[in-house]
C-alpha cells in the first residue's frame, strides 16, 4: 500500500476570493478517506482541481505516480479514476442502462461508429445495477427514479469504467436511509476489494464511521488529516464550523 | 405573553424529495430575537421558506398572531407583517435603490408613508441614499444586503427573517452588517436569522436554537448554547470508534 494520489500546493482563487490555499495532502491505496469542513471551506473545488473540471492557478496532482494536473477528465476515467457529482447528472430521457454504458466511456471504435452498445457492456451494467439493487429499473427512463436511486444509478456508472479510485461528492445527500444504508455497505464491500474512496460529506456519523482518514478543510486550506478519533478530539476542528476560527 | 409566531408538528420538503422538516415545533415570542443554528442539511432554510409562504408544509402548521400562514401565498404572509431576506438577496439587479426600496413597499398605498419609511431605511444605510439612483446590480456585496435588508424594512415588518445576511461578505462588511441587524432588534421587531457562522449569529441574539435533521434538537439562552455538549457530536458526529455511529 502507498500513497495513490497525491495533491500539492493546489491553489485557485475565483474572482479575488481564495477558494483553495495551498493544499496539499496525500490519499493511501486502499483507504476510505472523507474530506470535511464547513460550506465554503472548497472541498468540492478541491474535487474539482483533482479532476480537472478547473484548472488550479497552481500546485500539481499525481495519481499513481503521473502527473494529471492538466489531463481532461475522460483522460483520467480511463487511468482509473472515477467520479460522482453532488447533483445527480442521470440523462432523463434515456434508459436507467442506457445511462451506464454512457459513463463507461469505451475505446472500442465500432461501437461508437454503430452507436449501439455491447452485449458485454449490457452484461456488466445490469450486473452493476443488480449490486446496487436497482436492475428492476435497468429499462425506465432514468426520469422516473427517485434521488436516492439516481444515487446509487451514478454510484453503479461510476463503476462501470472499473476505476481503482472513486471519488464521491456528496453520496448521502438528500438519500432515505435505507438507501444510504445500501449505498454505505456497497462502498465497504468495494472497499475491502481493495478500491479507494475519496467521499465529501456531511453527514458526520457516515463520515466518522466509514472513513479510515479524515480531512478537515476551513478557509480553503487543510486544517488537519487523521483518523475520525483525532480529527474529532482536536478542538479546531468544532471551532471551525461554529466560526470561531 | 402569548407566543407571536407558533410552529407545530410541521413536515415540509421539496417536490418529490423527502421530507426536510420533521415534525419541527417552535415558539418565537415577540420582540425576541433568534438565531437559528445547525449543520448542512439541518433545514434551517426551509424553515424559513415554509413561514415565509414559499414552501406549502406538508403538514403541521404555521400560527402568526392568531392566524393560520400555512395556506398563503407569500404576498398574503408580507401582508400579515413577516418579511423574509433570502439567501440569495432576491434584489431587482436591473433596478435603482430607490426602486427596489418602492417594490418593498409595494403593499403600502400611502405615498407618505412610502416616504417617510423610505427616509428611516437612509437613516440606517446612508450609503443606500448616496446610491438612491444607482442599479441594485451595480452595489457591492455588503451595499446589496444592506439594500435587501432596507427593502423588508419597507413593510414595516413585525418579524424579520434574515437567512445567512452575511454570507460571502469581506469581513468587515460582516461587522457592519452585524451592527445593523442589532438596530433592527432595539427598533423592537422579532429577529429570526440563520447564520453559517454560529458563534457570530449566536452574540446577536437573545435565543439559540438548534436544529439537527429537520427537528429543534434544543434550545436555550443564545450565550449558552455552543458549551453545551451535544453540540460536538451535532457538527462533527458520534464518537468514532464507539461502535454506535450507524
Amino acid at each position: 500500500m502507498g500513497v495513490m494520489l497525491q495533491a500539492r500546493g493546489l491553489d485557485k482563487s475565483f474572482g479575488g476570493i481564495r477558494a483553495v490555499n495551498d493544499c496539499s495532502f496525500d490519499i493511501e491505496e486502499g483507504t476510505i478517506t472523507s474530506l470535511i469542513g464547513p460550506n465554503g471551506a472548497g472541498k468540492t473545488t478541491t474535487f474539482n482541481l483533482i479532476n480537472n473540471v478547473i484548472k488550479p492557478d497552481s500546485g500539481s496532482v499525481k495519481f499513481e505516480g503521473t502527473n494529471i494536473t492538466n489531463k481532461m477528465p475522460h483522460k483520467l476515467t480511463r487511468l482509473g479514476i472515477g467520479r460522482t457529482f453532488q447533483v445527480t447528472r442521470a440523462l432523463d430521457d434515456m434508459t436507467v442502462l442506457e445511462n451506464m454504458v454512457v459513463g463507461s466511456s469505451t475505446d472500442n471504435l465500432r461501437a461508437i461508429i454503430g452507436s449501439r452498445m455491447l452485449d458485454s457492456e449490457i452484461e456488466r451494467a445490469l450486473s452493476l445495477l443488480e449490486f446496487v439493487g436497482i436492475e428492476q429499473y435497468a429499462y425506465s427512463r432514468a426520469e422516473l427514479l427517485s434521488y436516492g436511486q439516481r444515487k446509487l444509478l451514478e454510484f453503479s456508472a461510476v463503476l462501470m469504467s472499473n476505476p481503482r479510485l472513486v471519488m464521491l461528492d456528496e453520496p448521502a445527500g438528500g438519500v432515505n436511509p435505507a438507501l444510504l444504508e445500501r449505498m454505505v455497505d456497497r462502498v465497504r464491500q468495494l472497499n475491502g476489494q481493495g478500491l479507494t474512496f475519496f467521499i465529501v460529506e456531511h453527514n458526520m456519523d457516515l463520515v466518522m464511521d466509514l472513513s479510515d482518514s479524515v480531512i478537515v478543510m476551513a478557509h480553503g486550506e487543510v486544517l488537519i488529516h487523521g483518523t475520525p478519533e483525532e480529527v474529532q478530539n482536536d478542538g479546531r476542528v468544532l471551532d471551525a464550523y461554529l466560526g470561531m476560527a | 405573553m402569548p407566543p407571536i409566531l407558533e410552529i407545530t408538528n410541521v413536515d415540509a420538503g421539496y417536490g418529490a424529495g423527502p421530507d426536510i422538516l420533521r415534525g419541527l415545533s417552535l415558539e418565537v415570542e415577540e420582540a425576541k430575537s433568534y438565531c437559528i443554528i445547525g449543520p448542512n442539511g439541518a433545514g434551517k432554510s426551509t424553515l424559513l421558506k415554509v413561514i415565509a409562504g414559499l414552501l406549502p408544509p406538508r403538514s403541521g402548521d404555521v400560527v402568526f398572531r392568531g392566524e393560520s400562514l400555512a395556506r398563503r401565498r407569500p404576498d398574503q404572509v408580507l401582508a400579515t407583517g413577516v418579511c423574509f431576506v433570502p439567501q440569495d438577496q432576491a434584489l431587482f439587479p436591473e433596478m435603482t435603490v430607490r426602486e427596489n426600496l418602492i417594490m418593498g413597499a409595494y403593499l403600502v398605498k400611502d405615498r407618505a408613508l412610502v416616504r417617510q419609511r423610505m427616509e428611516r431605511v437612509f437613516e440606517m444605510f446612508p450609503i443606500l441614499e448616496e446610491r438612491t439612483n444607482q442599479d441594485a446590480g451595480k452595489l457591492s456585496g455588503g451595499q446589496q444586503q444592506m439594500l435587501a435588508m432596507g427593502r423588508a424594512l419597507m413593510i414595516d415588518p413585525i418579524l424579520l427573517m434574515l437567512d445567512e445576511p452575511t454570507l460571502g461578505l469581506a469581513p468587515q462588511v460582516v461587522e457592519q452588517i452585524f451592527a445593523q441587524v442589532r438596530e433592527l432588534e432595539s427598533l423592537g421587531i422579532t429577529v429570526v436569522i440563520v447564520e453559517q457562522n454560529a458563534q457570530r449569529g449566536l452574540e446577536l441574539a437573545d435565543w439559540g436554537v438548534v436544529l439537527d435533521l429537520g427537528i429543534v434538537r434544543f434550545e436555550g439562552p443564545a450565550e449558552g448554547i455552543l458549551e453545551d455538549p451535544r453540540i460536538r457530536e451535532l457538527y462533527l458526529g458520534k464518537a468514532a470508534g464507539t461502535g454506535e455511529a450507524k
